[in-house]
Order: structure tokens, then C-alpha cells, then sequence
């Protein structure tokens, strides 16, 4: 009940915000794009069909002058594999170069009249390539179907434009439903699934599977009783990285479990979010593990706190925390980044026991000298199947070990094809290199 | 002037964080909760000036793009958590996002996690020409890679000479790689800690040049 008055305030700014908006009237104003960063026309375009754009007559829309050259023809190619939102486009190159410090690439809508049509979608300094892959500005997005004009100017050091003729595409950008680049995605995809789905469902049939002891997992009971028996609260940081991090849903499982324990002992909980959504879903999940654990009513609606999505804000928001509230345990399991290392420091300075987890390679050396335990990597995504027993996750769990094996099987091979190689002199290798994983194309 | 008042609030605020190095108190606890306070409201206004303004409210106005409705209404039902009888409309948002981001990451995961891994792990180890160095790189790499992933199999004992053996020379290779790394970002944690050193002396006391 305490959190329905908030509802009310922030209904009211999310209905005045459109209102406000009309009130300070719309800003047509064109931002120029400042990514200078060349784009290289791939080899996708080789199947495209090739269109030179041809000039539309009478439509010079500034006199060329007469030291600074413009660009020539036009030519624009679809893009193959994509979703009908992006287009090649190359230039020919003024004759005379001198004096010109960049290309400014205007586009419209074909058949749209007035300067205020054209958008400045990319900026080639004058020693790039005169192409790029038009429609990854986010600002001015190309829509399938949809026919184009461009225009190129060239620039000078202080910024004067010299324009070049309007060129009208003949071809319209068209989606493909088939990525052909990505064959190779898709039937490790299914094999992978193929087999966490026959383990899963071995499994549920009853047939039994082992799994090995990883320390880390076995101390989280060990943890939550050392914090009941002092009466202190338990920390659990979900990570800093949003709710599609494999890593972050990984940690929202293990909340789930641990949840479930603390409700048991009735000890306090701490979860600070920097995410807005994780947070959301955290507090679900914490409430969900109450509800189980049969003790709905002490679960506590200040447990899952959001603090700021600010990284290091965050940091000084649970280091603060720390030292005021002495948790006896702290978990850090998710995605970090810099912040590792302040976190758990500190909370090994406040005197807790930590546990950490994360797949992030660069922040487990952090985790792994100042944390009692630490989950590497995939023993992460394993804790769920550890903490819960089920059938289910085991299998999973079973699953993915088929996969590393699979993925060694494969290493063996081109390691003895390697040899063969070296002995035989043939070149077995690049082939099975290039049947196995190449070319996987963007 | 302001840009004095500027350098000696970041000077303070500075030396407050810091602070911390010797006990947690008052002066840190005011910097930290200005820092929490002031980058919510930041963050805030900064979402409404990037996000909302220019990619819904905008596009809805100009009455082109009713399509915006879709995630503008999802985006309001996040807000139903602060109304009990029609919380249970904020699970909505909730199931989208998490199955999108599962669909979106799917297919990346495995590309960039598993199929360049796996390319990159089946290079030749030797090609004419190579010198040794670069060969017993190529054979530690190979090696390497293999008990690193009989160290994460985890439906099989680590006993024997296969899992046993290989998993422990796993472990040793995984922290030879932490190690390598450890110290690779302490320098640039280092570089920080000497830019901040070089603001307090230099723009604020005027100590060094």
C-alpha cells in the first residue's frame, strides 16, 4: 500500500510529457551526422543488382565552384541479407580533389521537394573510400520499398558545401527472410538444442545424472546461516547489466533459490538494482520465492530497491550500504565491470562473507582475490540446477556438457588434421575450417 | 568563475569519495548520496531528451507512426506495479522483453561465444615458416582450450587420468589467463588513479603543470 500514492504522480508526468512537448513545438532542425568512422561495402553486394543512378535534370541545386570539383555518378547497390533497411552506396570521386576535406552524403524520399527533405546521412573524410552502407543511422532509417534520392557535397575545411547532381535510384531496398550468412548459426543452434532437449527429457524420465560438487555452490547454504545466526541482513547484487545478459537472468534464477532459503531462516534480504526492468523482475522473483517458501507475509517490499543507473553511483550507493548496514553475506553474482573490485573489496573490509559469480573474463580475477568464493563463468549459469535439484535443470545441465563435448571433438579433429598436414603436405584442414565455421557473415 | 567553482566542487567531492579509504562518515556519506541523487535526475532528464521525445513522442505527434503505440502502451503497463488490483499488467512488458532478449541473444551467443571460439581454436599450430615461439603458442593455445573445457564439465567426476588430470591443468591454465589479466587492468586502474592525482594537483592546486 505505501508504494500506490507514487502511481499517481507518475501517471500525471507521463500524461503531461506529450503536452509539454506540443507546448515547446516540435524541432524540425536537422542534426548533422558527426560518426566520421568509413564504412567498407562488403562482398554481399556481389549477387545485388547494380543501379547507376542517373542525374535528374534541372535540379543543380548550387553552382558548382569553380576550385572545388564535385563528385561524379551515383551508384547504389541492395544490400543482400538484411532487412530491406540498408543500402550500398559509392561515388565516383571529383577529378580535381584539391581543397576538399570531406563528402557530406544528403538523402530523400524520392519526390519530396525542399532543402528541409534532405538528410545528411554520413560525412567520408576526403582520404576514405567514397562508400558506405547507408541505413545504420538510427535517426534517419531507410525503409523497405522505399525509393531514394541522394546528392553528395563536397566540403572544405570550413565547412562550405559544393553540390553535385541529384541522382534518383532506379532500385528500391528489399528484405531477405533468409540470412544465407548464417546457415552455420542456425545448424549449431538446432544440434545444441537438440541436445539439452534429449538430456532434458531423459531427465524427466527418471534417469538419474551426476553432477560434480562445485565449492562455491555448496557455500551459499553455509553463507545464509552464518548471516541468521548473527542476525545481520544478506547483499545480493544482481549485477549491473540489463535483463538480456545471459549472466543477469542466470543471477535472477539464483536469487529466485537463495530467496526461497532466506524466507525459510527469516533472514533479511538487500537487493539493490541499477536496472530499472531487472529490478522489476528481481522483486518478482523475490516475492515469488516468499510465496513458496510459505512465508508470503514476511517479505518485505523495501527488500528489492532500485538505487540509479549511474555504474559508479550505484557503486557508492552499495558501498555506503555496506558499511552501515554490516551485511554478514554478500552476493555478487550477474554481469560487472569496473566495479568489481570496489564492491567487493569493500565488503570484504565490512567483514562479510562474499560469494561471487559472473561470465565477465576481465572482473573474475577481481572477484576470485578478494571473494571467498567464486563461480567462473559457466559454473553461473550451472548454479540454478545445483541450488534447485530439478530434473530438469540437470539435464539442461547434462546437455550443454554434450555441447563442450562436441565443440572438443572438434578441436581433436583439426588438431590430428594439422599433423596430417604437416606430414602429408595437403591442406584437409582449411577445408573442414571452412565447411565447419566458415564464412559466417554478419 | 565558474569554472573555478567547478574544479574546487570536483576537488571536494573528490577528496570526500576518497575519504572513504580511511572509514566510512559523514562526508563520504554526503558525496555518495548526491552522487545517487544527482545522477537519477540526470539520467531522467536525459532518457526524456534522447528516448521518449525524439523516438515516441515526436513520431506520435507528427501522426505517422501509430505503430509507437505498441511500446508506448507496454511501456505504461511497468507503471500498473504501483496499483495493486492491476499489478499483475506490469508481467506483460516483463514476458516480452525476456523472450526477445532470449530470441535476440540466442543466435549472437552462439556465433560469437562458440563458432568464432571454435574457428580461432582450429588453427593450423604450424605452418613453414612460423617461428617457435609462435608454434608453442599455437600448441598451448589448443591445449589449453581443451582442459579449460574439461574443467566446465560438470555431469562427470574429476577423477582419472582424462577429467582428473586434464581439469586440474584446466584450472591452472584458467588462472594463468587471470593472472595475465589481473595485472593488465590494474595498470589501467592505475591510469586512473594518476589522472585524478594530476586534477587534484594540477588543476586544483596548481602544484604541477
Amino acid at each position: 500500500m505505501r508504494k500506490n500514492w507514487i502511481g499517481i504522480p507518475a501517471l500525471m508526468i507521463l500524461l503531461l510529457l506529450p503536452a509539454l512537448s506540443v507546448a515547446q513545438g516540435v524541432d524540425e532542425n536537422l542534426t548533422p551526422v558527426d560518426d566520421n568512422l568509413s564504412t567498407v561495402v562488403t562482398e554481399d553486394s556481389i549477387a545485388a543488382t547494380l543501379t547507376e543512378l542517373q542525374p535528374v535534370a534541372e535540379e543543380q541545386l548550387e553552382e558548382p565552384d569553380p576550385g572545388l570539383d564535385v563528385s561524379g555518378a551515383i551508384t547504389v547497390l541492395d544490400k543482400d541479407n538484411d532487412a530491406g533497411d540498408q543500402l550500398l552506396v559509392s561515388f565516383e570521386l571529383p577529378a580535381d580533389t584539391e581543397g576538399i576535406y570531406a563528402y557530406n552524403v544528403y538523402r530523400r524520399i524520392a519526390g519530396e521537394e525542399g532543402e528541409d527533405a534532405w538528410n545528411l546521412v554520413e560525412v567520408i573524410p576526403a582520404d576514405k573510400l567514397p562508400e558506405f552502407i547507408d541505413g545504420y543511422d538510427p535517426d534517419y532509417p531507410i525503409s523497405p520499398g522505399v525509393l531514394y534520392e541522394y546528392r553528395i557535397a563536397s566540403v572544405t575545411v570550413d565547412d562550405e558545401e559544393f553540390f553535385g547532381s541529384i541522382c534518383k535510384a532506379e532500385v528500391v531496398p528489399e528484405g531477405e527472410i533468409y540470412h544465407t550468412g548464417k546457415t552455420r548459426v542456425l545448424i549449431a543452434g538446432g544440434l545444441f538444442m537438440f541436445l539439452i532437449f534429449y538430456y532434458f527429457g531423459k531427465a524427466q524420465k527418471g534417469t538419474k545424472m551426476y553432477l560434480r560438487p562445485i565449492a562455491g555452490i555448496q557455500a551459499i547454504d553455509e553463507a545464509i546461516g552464518r548471516a541468521t545466526e548473527m542476525g545481520k541482513p544478506i547483499l545480493y547484487v544482481p549485477g549491473l547489466s540489463y535483463i538480456e545478459d545471459v549472466a543477469t537472468i542466470a543471477s535472477l534464477t539464483i536469487l529466485g533459490r537463495v530467496a526461497k532459503k532466506i524466507a525459510q531462516y527469516q533472514t533479511p534480504l538487500m537487493v539493490p538494482n541499477r536496472d530499472p526492468i531487472v529490478y522489476t523482475i528481481a522483486d518478482e522473483v523475490v516475492k515469488q520465492a516468499y510465496l513458496e517458501a510459505g512465508r508470503p507475509d514476511a517479505y518485505d517490499p523495501d527488500s528489492v530497491f532500485f538505487l540509479t543507473t549511474s555504474q559508479f553511483a550505484f557503486v557508492a550507493g552499495v558501498n555506503g550500504l555496506m558499511m552501515r548496514e554490516k551485511p554478514a553475506t554478500n552476493f555478487y553474482l550477474g554481469m560487472f565491470w569496473a566495479e568489481s573490485l570496489l564492491l567487493a573489496e569493500t565488503g570484504s573490509l565490512s567483514g562479510a562473507i562474499q560469494i561471487a559469480g559472473t561470465d565477465a573474463v576481465t572482473q573474475l580475477p577481481f572477484f576470485i582475490t578478494t571473494c571467498d568464493y567464486t563461480l567462473i563463468g559457466e559454473e553461473l549459469y550451472a548454479a540454478s540446477a545445483y541450488l534447485g535439484r530439478e530434473p530438469k535443470q540437470i539435464g539442461a545441465v547434462k546437455g550443454q556438457d554434450a555441447c563442450k563435448a562436441i565443440i572438443m571433438g572438434f578441436i581433436t579433429l583439426a588438431l590430428a588434421l594439422a599433423i596430417i598436414d604437416i606430414a602429408a603436405g595437403t591442406h584437409t584442414l582449411d577445408w573442414v575450417r571452412q565447411v565447419i565455421t566458415m564464412p559466417i557473415v554478419d | 568563475m565558474y569554472e573555478t567553482i567547478g574544479i574546487w566542487v570536483g576537488a571536494f567531492f573528490t577528496l570526500a569519495i576518497y575519504s572513504f579509504l580511511y572509514k566510512e562518515n559523514p562526508i563520504y556519506r554526503l558525496a555518495e548520496h548526491l552522487v545517487v541523487g544527482i545522477s537519477l535526475g540526470y539520467t531522467m532528464a536525459i532518457t526524456y531528451d534522447i528516448t521518449l521525445k525524439p523516438r515516441l513522442i515526436e513520431p506520435l505527434l507528427s501522426g505517422n507512426h501509430w505503430i509507437l503505440l505498441v511500446p508506448a502502451v507496454l511501456g505504461i503497463l511497468y507503471i500498473t506495479r504501483f496499483i495493486p488490483g492491476i499489478a499483475w499488467l506490469s508481467r506483460y512488458p516483463i514476458a516480452f522483453l525476456m523472450g526477445t532478449a532470449m530470441g535476440v541473444s540466442f543466435p549472437l551467443t552462439l556465433k560469437t561465444d562458440v563458432l568464432r571460439q571454435l574457428e580461432a581454436a582450429m588453427q593450423p599450430f604450424y605452418m613453414s615458416g612460423m617461428p617457435w615461439h609462435e608454434i608453442f603458442g599455437n600448441i598451448v593455445m589448443i591445449f589449453g582450450t581443451l582442459a579449460a573445457l574439461i574443467y566446465f564439465f560438470f555431469s562427470k567426476p574429476h577423477k582419472g587420468l582424462f577429467f582428473g588430470t586434464g581439469s586440474k591443468i584446466g584450472i591452472w591454465v584458467i588462472m594463468l589467463g587471470f593472472g595475465a589479466t589481473f595485472g593488465f587492468t590494474v595498470m589501467g586502474r592505475i591510469s586512473l588513479l594518476i589522472g585524478r592525482i594530476q586534477y587534484l594537483l594540477g588543476d586544483w592546486l596548481h602544484l604541477i603543470e
